[in-house]
């Protein structure tokens, strides 16, 4: 999902900045505010900004014999609403565009959008809708880590397709096109992402029951240790 | 092995069959080259040439030594807090089953 430096016309570079920003300057108050109120939050915010940094750094083979790597990014839009993960991505997507040149400073903007903006506030909604539906902890963590990854992808595509329409069949060809290298490939990943959240919340409901009972994922238990997952 | 931890293995097993099994499967015909890097690829060969460059690019395998210490950094970070937690929650267990 990484657009690479200088890949995008100077136009649409700056017009993703512009519309990353704000999400970007308003999830570091957001992260200001957590540590302020909840210093106990610390710790579980270290662990989403470590999970999206382990998982992003992944290349990862798929079925259709490309690789591409995970996001990571819905755990932490899951545990403290994506406003966090605005902040957290896009210092994953900086150190990747300064060190490994990987992505860049001028697609920062359009990066961050697809990765710490959609797909972060898409895996929320969905893990809430889920929650809504009756769906447990857990299948919500499941399908709203999947959806994270897979619409940080379908925008970056969406994205690559309105710098460059194609020439005969206009935007919906070229997104096509951009999907077809993207989304195919990342399903298989999506899902060994949704998995590994699976294995996350499931670590955590053991062990951070008191910051998932204050963040609303659990309601707080009558009987200590009844059942343990959802 | 309680139910819990067999869980959690079926889980890991089956993270690492859904990248294993394609790989096992392909038999060494695929390249596995980036999608990032296709697209790249496809965009310069329609014409388009990119109007700015990477402030600092590593070279061959300083580059996968960097991507090793991204991952390296996430997951110490990542395992101190579970460990902690979990510290927390032996330590708690322990202080509410002692007389």
């Amino acid at each position: 999902m990484h657009i690479a430096e200088g890949f995008l016309p100077a136009g649409h570079a700056v017009g993703w900045t512009v519309a990353a920003a704000p999400f970007v300057v308003h999830g570091a108050r957001a992260v200001v505010k957590e540590v302020r109120e909840n210093p106990e939050s610390t710790l579980l915010l270290g662990a989403a900004g470590a999970f999206t940094f382990v998982l992003s750094a992944i290349k990862l083979p798929s079925v259709t014999g490309s690789s591409s790597h995970p996001t990571g990014t819905g755990a932490g839009a899951i545990l403290f609403r994506p406003p966090v993960m605005a902040l957290l991505g896009t210092v994953v997507l900086l150190f990747q565009a300064l060190l490994l040149a990987h992505g860049g400073l001028t697609t920062l903007g359009a990066n961050a959008f697809a990765f710490a903006v959609v797909g972060p506030w898409v895996g929320y909604g969905t893990y809430r809708l889920t929650r809504w539906l009756g769906g447990g902890l857990l299948p919500g963590v499941f399908a709203g880590m999947v959806l994270a990854d897979l619409a940080t992808y379908v925008t970056t595509s969406l994205q690559l397709a309105l710098a460059f329409p194609d020439a005969t069949t206009g935007l919906a060809g070229a997104a096509a096109k951009f999907l077809g290298v993207f989304a195919l490939t990342q399903i298989p990943l999506a899902i060994g992402e949704g998995l590994l959240g699976v294995l996350l919340f499931r670590v955590l409901t053991v062990n951070a029951r008191p910051e998932l009972e204050r963040l609303g994922l659990l309601s707080p238990a009558p009987v200590p240790a009844a059942g343990g997952a959802a | 092995m309680n139910r819990r931890s067999l869980v959690d293995a079926l889980i890991v097993l089956a993270v690492v069959a859904l990248f294993a099994v394609p790989l096992l499967l392909d038999g060494g015909t695929s390249e596995y080259g980036g999608t990032d890097a296709t697209v790249t690829q496809e965009l310069e060969a329609d014409g388009y040439t990119p109007w700015f460059d990477s402030l600092f690019s590593p070279a061959g395998e300083v580059e996968s030594g960097l991507f090793a210490l991204q991952a390296a950094i996430g997951g110490g970070a990542l395992g101190y807090v579970l460990g902690r937690l979990r510290g927390r929650r032996l330590a708690q267990d322990a202080g509410t089953a002692a007389p």
